[in-house]
C-alpha cells in the first residue's frame, strides 16, 4: 500500500486502495440511484470529482483558519457552494444529462465521500496532497459506479453507453433498471470484491509461509 | 383532505425514499444492524425533517423567492438543516437528558442524510403548501423509519443464521435490501 502523504501515493490510494464505493462504503444513494445507464454513471462521477478537487483544495489551504467549533458549516457552505456551481454549469451546458441526474446533483452537497474526505484528509493535509487525495477518490468513484452503471445497462436495457450489444432476441430485464436491480447488483459485486481480497490474502500468506 | 392522504400513502409507501427512490442509503445500511438503534434513528430523523420541511418552505417563499435567489436554494436548505440539527442537539441536551444520550451519536449524521435534503427540495418542486410541505416531511421521514426497522429486523435474524463469510455483513444486507424492494414494488398500483 503506498503512502498518503504523496500526491501520487494519495492518488493511487483513493482510485484503488481505499475505493471509496467498494472498501468505504461511502456515498451509497448516487451509486445505486443513478447507475441505470452508463452515460450516467460518467456524468456524475465525474461531476462528483470536480467538487471533490475543488472543495478538498480550499479546505486544505483554510485548514488553519476555520475555527474547529464551527467546521461543519464552513465545510458545508465551501461544498455547497461548489456543487451549485457545477448544477448551473450542467443545466446550461449538458441539460439532458442534468435531467438524467435529477435531484442527485444537488445532493452532491451531503455525499459523505465529499465530507469524510473534508474532514479526515483535506484539513490534515497541504493543498498539493488534496488535490491527489480528490483526484483520486472522484475517478475511484467513478470507475466503480461507471462499471455498475455498464452492468445494469448491459442487462436491463441490453446496451453500453446506449450502444446495443445483446443479441435482437434477448428480452431485457426491467428489473435491473428499478430499485431492487441496484441493490442486489451491488450485493453481488461486493461478494466479488471480498472474494479477490481473501484469494489475495491466501495467496500473499501462501507466499510468507513458502519463503518461510 | 384527500391531498393529505395521498400524501400520507405516497410518502410512506408507494414513493418511499428508501426502498423507490434511493435516498437515505447510507445510513439505511450504517445503523440498521440492531431494531433500538434503528428506531433511534429513525425518530430523529422523523424530528429533525418535519422541523426542516417546515423552515426551509418558509426559507424559500418568504426569503428566496422575494430576493430573486433561487438558485442559492442548494445552500440556504442545507444551512437551515445543519443549523436545526444543531439546535435541536442542544435543546434536547437541556431538556430531555436521556433522549439526547440515546440519540447522541446519530443526530450529527443527520446533517448529511440526502432524505432531510431530498425532501426540502422536492417539496418546493412538487410546489406543496407549508402544511402540505410539513405533512409530506412528516410522512417521508416515517417511512424512512419503516424502512430502516424492517431491515434492523431482518439484519438481526440474519446474525444469528450460518452464512458464508463472504456474504456476511454488507453484501448481505444490500441483497435483503433488495428483496425488501421488490416487495415494495407490489404498492406501486395503490395510488
Amino acid at each position: 500500500m503506498p503512502k498518503k502523504d504523496t500526491f501520487l501515493g494519495a492518488f493511487l490510494n483513493g482510485l484503488i486502495f481505499e475505493n471509496p464505493t467498494f472498501t468505504l462504503m461511502l456515498g451509497m444513494c448516487p451509486t445505486l440511484g443513478i447507475t441505470t445507464a452508463a452515460m450516467n454513471g460518467v456524468g456524475m462521477g465525474l461531476a462528483t470529482t470536480v467538487v471533490l478537487v475543488f472543495s478538498n483544495l480550499f479546505i486544505s489551504l483554510l485548514r488553519n483558519i476555520i475555527p474547529d467549533k464551527v467546521r461543519i458549516p464552513s465545510y458545508i457552505v465551501i461544498i455547497a457552494s461548489f456543487v451549485t456551481m457545477i448544477d448551473l454549469l450542467m443545466s446550461a451546458f449538458v441539460p439532458s444529462l442534468r435531467a438524467a441526474l435529477g435531484t442527485y446533483i444537488q445532493l452532491i452537497v451531503v455525499n459523505c465521500i465529499i465530507f469524510a474526505r473534508a474532514e479526515s484528509f483535506a484539513a490534515k493535509n497541504p493543498p498539493v496532497q488534496a488535490i491527489g487525495d480528490g483526484l483520486g477518490m472522484g475517478l475511484g468513484f467513478t470507475w466503480a459506479i461507471t462499471l455498475l452503471s455498464c452492468i445494469r445497462e448491459l442487462i436491463g436495457s441490453g446496451s453500453i453507453f446506449g450502444l446495443r450489444l445483446m443479441p435482437e432476441a434477448y428480452q431485457p430485464m426491467a428489473i435491473m433498471n428499478q430499485v431492487p436491480g441496484g441493490f442486489i447488483t451491488l450485493g453481488i459485486l461486493l461478494i466479488l470484491v471480498n472474494v479477490i481480497k481473501a484469494a489475495i490474502a491466501r495467496h500473499s500468506r501462501a507466499r510468507k509461509e513458502e519463503l518461510a | 383532505m384527500s391531498t393529505f392522504f395521498v400524501i400520507l400513502i405516497g410518502q410512506i409507501l408507494v414513493n418511499n425514499y428508501v426502498m423507490c427512490q434511493f435516498f437515505g442509503i447510507c445510513p439505511f445500511l450504517g445503523v440498521s444492524k440492531k431494531v433500538d438503534t434503528a428506531l433511534g434513528m429513525g425518530l430523529a430523523v422523523t424530528f429533525v425533517i418535519t422541523i426542516a420541511s417546515f423552515f426551509t418552505w418558509l426559507v424559500q417563499n418568504f426569503l428566496l423567492v422575494p430576493l430573486h435567489l433561487e438558485y442559492l436554494h442548494t445552500i440556504a436548505f442545507i444551512l437551515v438543516i445543519a443549523v436545526l440539527v444543531q439546535v435541536v442537539e442542544n435543546a434536547l441536551k437541556k431538556l430531555s437528558y436521556s433522549l439526547y444520550q440515546a440519540l447522541g451519536v446519530y443526530l450529527p449524521l443527520i446533517t448529511t442524510n440526502c432524505v432531510v435534503l431530498a425532501v426540502a427540495i422536492n417539496n418546493i418542486t412538487d410546489g406543496y403548501n407549508l402544511l402540505e410541505s410539513t405533512f409530506s416531511g412528516c410522512c417521508s421521514a416515517l417511512g424512512f423509519t419503516l424502512a430502516l426497522l424492517l431491515l434492523a429486523g431482518i439484519r438481526e435474524r440474519m446474525e444469528l443464521s450460518n452464512m458464508p463469510k463472504w456474504m456476511q455483513g454488507f453484501p448481505g444486507a444490500l441483497i435483503m435490501a433488495g428483496l425488501m424492494a421488490i416487495s415494495f414494488m407490489g404498492f406501486g398500483g395503490l395510488i
